[in-house]
């Protein structure tokens, strides 16, 4: 399939890029909001440095080499640090304007924010080639009808885009930080360490030992880095093939068992920061713990569950 | 001595513990681990920056915060009170285990959702928030808190535990790929299948928890 006379293959990572360039001019438009107050409060100018650098490295992140990008990354780690980023300048919205726009359009309001998600399941369906960036595109056409609907220019859009980008504010990032961090513990070779850990500690052989260290050893080992992917593969081969499959386990069944066993370690961890942090700032909650506390629980149960499906089910 | 390479992961724990600035303690926690496993700065500093760049996806849900923002603007928060106070037994129970199921239907059908930006954030929450209040009479902050934290929580559990019953999801060809490598036969088939019963186990569990909570509120009204 071609799209503007290029492979899907090939225009959708360009198109990917494209989206990063409108999140990027996002991130200015707030700096300029920031920029546009006349105000003596000297956290004014490191939030302005703070979103221009976020500006940067989204809409030229392909062009700037990797270590300045990496200074950037530190200058924003020391802006945080100091709270140096705070919310200036951000419109509120009126209640009257909320009411009146429900009375008016009913659930109308609902058709941008539904014709976004349905068609990303839609188009993702039809091209296949198309990932994440097919969002970007839902999204804006999603946009363009609430423009209509609300019957609202291009700056009332850009000052819910500053208001929204400033509720969410700096803590954004982090799940981007995190996969960063995990790249570096990876580097380091820090999954061995912990591998070698959990396999000093199985006492003896039997299936239900067995059982518990490759359900625990996913847990844990996703918890720390992060990632359940990364776990499955070290973990599988360290733990999973000599403890479980050697002694008769069937590979179908603790194999697909240890991937969702990694995911309960996904619950329990800041490291998994899309899952369990963005959503603090998404929702605009206080609790930076909040939705892991939730989720604690559930993942015991799932833990027990998954020990006890491996060890009476695999075996 | 290879265990000083966890350094890292006590940084991380003892930043979260103690409440620490997140960011700063991440990049901390990165770079003492860097330094400790022989990494040099201008090497930390490029896998830092290289891997920033190539996450750039994780914080896809800033193009949609206009959308978000001019939907709420408005009414977006009214129309889903209206829907609420409509429907006499719409707890906010019913509302997360109905996303619980469609969310997990979904997963089996391979609809790719990024569903915190586009159904909780704009729908489910707005809804849950005036079902509860509904049925409790008012809603504290504390309150408020944690029904944000349950309805992030329904989308993970949906989300991690249905998305392998499909048999082309990524983590199915991951098992089947290492499988593979570690010299044992198994087809996509057989992974999806087997990964039925814990999709199976997280919806009844999540329904559970939600008849629980929906008591927790008539009781104490």
């Amino acid at each position: 399939m071609n799209i503007f006379g290029m492979p899907a293959a090939e225009f959708f990572p360009k198109f990917m890029e494209f989206i990063f360039i409108v999140m990027g001019i996002q991130f200015f438009y707030t700096a300029f909001r920031v920029l546009r107050i006349r105000d003596n409060d000297p956290k004014r100018i490191t939030t302005i440095i703070f979103w221009v650098i976020l500006g940067v490295l989204f809409a030229f992140g392909k062009l700037i080499p990797p270590m300045i990008a990496g200074i950037l990354v530190v200058i924003i780690g020391i802006l945080s640090l100091i709270n140096g980023i705070v919310v200036i300048g951000s419109v509120e919205n009126d209640e009257k304007d909320s009411i009146d726009g429900s009375n008016r359009l009913g659930n109308k309001i609902f058709i941008p924010v539904i014709l976004m998600a349905v068609l990303a399941i839609v188009f993702a369906k039809l091209i296949p080639e198309s990932g994440s960036s097919i969002l970007g595109f839902t999204a804006i056409i999603g946009v363009i009808v609430a423009m209509i609907m609300t019957k609202s220019g291009v700056s009332e859009m850009m000052k819910q885009s500053d208001r929204l980008v400033q509720q969410v504010g700096a803590i954004s990032i982090l799940p981007q930080l995190l996969g960063a961090l995990g790249a570096i513990f990876t580097a380091a070779g820090v999954g061995e360490v912990i591998a070698g850990i959990i396999k000093g500690v199985i006492p003896t052989v039997s299936p239900m030992s067995g059982s518990i260290a490759y359900v625990l050893g996913m847990v844990i080992f996703t918890a720390i880095m992060g990632n359940a992917f990364a776990a499955f593969t070290v973990i599988t081969a360290g733990i999973g093939v000599p403890f479980v499959m050697a002694q008769g386990g069937d590979p179908a069944i603790a194999g697909a068992l240890a991937m969702t066993a990694g995911y309960c370690g996904t619950l329990l961890t800041p490291m998994a920061g899309n899952f369990n942090i963005l959503p603090i700032g998404v929702l605009n909650m206080s609790d930076k713990n909040g939705v892991i506390k939730e989720q604690a629980p559930f993942a015991i149960i799932m833990i027990i569950a998954h020990i006890l499906l491996m060890r009476y089910w695999a075996f | 001595m290879e265990y000083l390479k966890l350094i890292g992961i006590l940084i991380i724990v003892l930043g979260f513990v103690f409440k620490l600035n997140v960011i700063f303690t991440v990049i901390l926690s990165g770079f003492i681990t860097a330094l400790v496993a022989g990494i040099s700065v201008p090497e930390f500093l490029t896998i830092l920056g290289e891997n920033f760049i190539k996450q750039r996806i994780v914080s896809l849900f800033i193009i949609t915060l206009p959308v978000i923002g001019l939907s709420e603007k408005y009414g977006l928060r009214h129309s889903a009170e209206k829907i609420v106070k409509k429907r006499d037994n719409l707890s906010p129970g019913l509302l997360f285990s109905a996303y619980l199921l469609f969310r997990e239907i979904a997963g089996f059908l391979a609809m790719r959702i990024g569903g915190l930006i586009q159904f909780i954030r704009p729908i489910l929450y707005p809804m849950a928030e005036a079902s509860y209040e509904k049925f409790n009479g008012s809603i504290s902050e504390d309150e408020r808190e944690k029904l944000k934290a349950r309805a992030a929580a329904v989308e993970n559990y949906a989300n991690f535990f249905a998305q392998n019953t499909f048999v082309g999801a990524s983590g199915v060809l991951l098992i089947v790929g290492q499988m593979e490598t570690l010299g044992y036969e198994v087809t996509n088939a057989e992974i999806a299948a087997n990964s039925l019963p814990i999709a199976f186990i997280c919806l009844v569990l999540g329904v559970i928890i939600y008849i629980l909570g929906d008591r927790k509120i008539r009781r104490a009204k």
